[in-house]
């Protein structure tokens, strides 16, 4: 008799990737929703389960088919790969709950039974990319969850949604090739593919120039996924194109898992002191990301469609995880990973909102919401919590990873980032309350008067999201505490 | 001499410069075409040049036959006896798999082998008497599988990757009447 519990790594994913085919074998509209979501669920208990086990003992490693690594694959749940885990899995999960009235209304009822499995796919995809422990099976998640993603994309409504599709697929390829190649580099020169074996052997390898150059096509490949600053250009079309669920679900957690697979390179594989210290990326790491911040931000002030508001946002947020990672120290790390979440969160709570919008007035323009507070007030109000996360107001999630990070800037002695970033936070507010006053203070349009509130069972998964970017701002033993484990562990070389 | 040996030097790698020739072909293509076929066809050339990066990549000089695994092996020590000399340490088979440019990469087929705990005896070729095989080992070429299999994996991709986008680029055709990027970028700008 096997150990169940002992097979709960692999189960996170086979369970997810074995059902999408079935889903699309046995056909049904709601029989296909019904399966996804107690799939999507039970992955989200499987990783909180696993999340416990790490934290009470130690890492989990899971070698597929009994095969030892460098041989076969293996699986790693560790502090910060568990944590990932957790809350991707978590907000696919609440997402596909609250999304049903929305999918039953923007996408085609024919495409259902294809929908969720696309949809499982992705998120299969995503935490595939997390839990692996092996350098070639990142790239073939990665793709799985990108072939989805853009397949999720294209169903949105209007024409420009296919397009949209197209050039992330572009750029997305791009980027995983990208990827490929520094993996193939460093395979050439280590032999082997396990992520923790490269780590060990790259101290005994000579050719720092292959090096240098792996490390620079991995990293170019996955800030295109992540969409850094210069790299963003395919975020904003897929964000507002795609159908209201796929954003909120993409928006939550496709990014996020990019900025952990990059920590996993620089911790994990090369060295920090290779990756920050010896190459001067560090300092490149810090500009780039503030420019990011000021141009995404100052560019998300001058829309008009909210949806692309956010996915502006978006890129300047993850201005902020990058920031972190270019403190180069315990703490600076712990508000990339804390940031993680957090904006996982806050941007998930916020799409979800305005999918709830969508759903009651058919738009998502600024001024066909002016005054759905009058008739839309839980959902406005949803919204305007979001948006405090976003600035950072004290008592939000968004408070605490925006104070870990001016304290440790401090620290690192670079008080010019902290001005900087506090700065920056003025711009998330006037964007935020632009929004915020067009909704509670702004005549009510056409659209709006007439609009009724979103059905409870939108409301329920909202507030769910809501209230924990609340329960995070005040109870930080939860995510900072998981969080600080997690730096602490990758700074000691732990993720070697 | 000198230049004669940058010379040899340079076009002895001569795979790694058609990989770059068709890489940045494909880039090219991707970059500045405007027709959306054309786009796809050099994201194409790109990944293909990948496939090629990795199959030199692969390629061992001076190595033996692939290590076999006798079946007996597996139910744990009764081999001793009739394989005898044959399980001999792989260590001395260090420079089996030895790859002409950088030495770290045969480090897998020695010392980790050696630390396998699946009780997986490995014997080569030579041992079982084929002796012509390592007669020739430095002029003979093999394969790594790995990379190969990698690639197999990398093809998939590839083919599922050009499947959605040429999908994609069906559906836009239908919508807009175009796959010019350009007049596409008009048609959206215009309404």
């Amino acid at each position: 008799m096997i150990d169940f519990f002992s097979q709960l790594p692999i189960l996170m994913i086979v369970l997810p990737l074995v059902s999408a085919p079935l889903c699309v074998l046995l056909g049904g509209r709601q029989l296909t929703y019904f399966i996804s979501l107690v799939v999507a669920w039970c992955t989200f208990a499987i990783s909180v389960a696993c999340l416990i086990q790490v934290t009470q003992t130690e890492a989990i490693h899971y070698e597929i088919g009994n095969w030892k690594p460098p041989y076969g694959i293996e699986y790693v749940v560790d502090s910060l790969s568990g944590f990932v885990l957790m809350f991707v899995s978590g907000l696919g999960a609440i997402v596909l709950t609250w999304g049903k009235p929305l999918i039953d209304k923007e996408i085609p009822r024919s495409k259902h039974y294809l929908f969720y499995p696309t949809y499982l796919l992705c998120m299969t995809g995503l935490m595939g990319m997390c839990i692996t422990g092996d350098l070639f099976n990142v790239f073939v998640f990665l793709e799985i969850s990108s072939l989805s993603s853009y397949a999720l994309i294209s169903l949105g409504k209007t024409r420009r949604a296919p397009l949209a599709a197209l050039q992330y697929l572009i750029l997305g390829t791009i980027g995983a090739t990208f990827l490929l190649i520094g993996i193939g580099m460093l395979y050439q020169m280590t032999g082997t593919l396990n992520m923790s074996g490269i780590g060990d052997r790259l101290a005994d390898v000579r050719g720092e120039r292959t090096l240098l150059v792996a490390f620079a096509f991995m990293t170019i490949g996955l800030f295109i996924k992540m969409a850094v600053f210069p790299l963003h250009t395919w975020l904003p079309n897929a964000y507002t194109y795609a159908p209201s669920v796929v954003t909120a679900f993409i928006a939550a957690t496709a990014t996020k898992v990019s900025v952990y697979a990059f920590i996993r390179l620089i911790f994990g594989i090369f060295t920090k002191e290779f990756a920050l210290t010896a190459h001067p990326l560090d300092n490149a790491l810090l500009v780039m990301s503030l420019v990011g911040i000021f141009i995404a931000s100052t560019a998300a002030i001058f829309q008009d469609n909210i949806k692309r508001l956010l996915a502006y946002s978006s890129i300047g947020q993850i201005g902020y995880m990058l920031l972190g990672i270019g403190l180069v120290s315990v703490g600076g790390l712990t508000a990339t990973i804390v940031h993680m979440f957090n904006h996982a969160l806050i941007k998930g709570g916020l799409f979800m909102a305005l999918g709830c919008f969508a759903l009651q007035i058919g738009s998502v323009k600024l001024t066909d919401l002016r005054g759905a507070a009058r008739t839309m007030p839980w959902t406005s109000l949803a919204f305007a919590i979001g948006g405090l996360g976003l600035i950072g107001v004290p008592l939000t999630a968004g408070f605490i990873s925006k104070w870990l990070l001016l304290t440790n800037s401090f620290q690192a002695g670079r008080w010019q980032v902290a001005a900087l970033v506090l700065v920056s936070s003025l711009l998330a507010l006037v964007y935020v309350w632009r929004v915020v006053e067009a909704l509670f203070f702004a005549e009510p349009s056409e659209a709006a008067a007439n609009a009724k509130e979103a059905p409870i069972s939108m409301l329920i998964p909202l507030y769910i999201v809501i209230g924990s970017t609340i329960v995070f701002g005040v109870w930080t033993d939860g995510s900072v505490g998981l969080a600080q484990n997690a730096a602490e562990f990758l700074f000691a070389g732990g993720g070697k | 001499m000198i230049a004669e040996s940058a010379f040899y030097g340079a076009l002895g790698l001569y795979n790694y410069w058609i990989v770059i020739f068709l890489m940045m072909t494909g880039f090219y293509l991707v970059i500045a075409r405007n027709n959306l076929i054309k786009t796809i066809i050099g994201l194409n050339i790109f990944q293909t040049s990948v496939v090629l990066f990795y199959v030199t990549m692969g390629k061992v000089s001076g190595g033996k036959g692939a290590p076999i695994m006798p079946l007996d092996s597996v139910h744990g020590d009764d081999h001793g006896h009739g394989h005898g000399p044959a399980t001999k340490s792989i260590e001395s088979d260090h420079s089996m798999l030895s790859h002409p440019a950088d030495h770290s990469s045969s480090i897998e087929a020695g010392h980790e082998v050696a630390g396998v705990e699946n009780s997986i005896q490995l014997i080569s070729f030579e041992d079982h008497g084929h002796a012509e095989t390592t007669s020739h080992a430095a002029e003979a070429l093999y394969s790594n599988p790995l990379p190969s299999v990698l690639m197999l994996t990398a093809i998939v991709v590839g083919v599922a990757t050009t499947a959605l986008a040429l999908a994609l680029t069906v559906r836009i055709r239908e919508d807009y009447g175009t796959i010019e990027e350009d007049e596409i970028l008009e048609l959206d700008r215009t309404q």
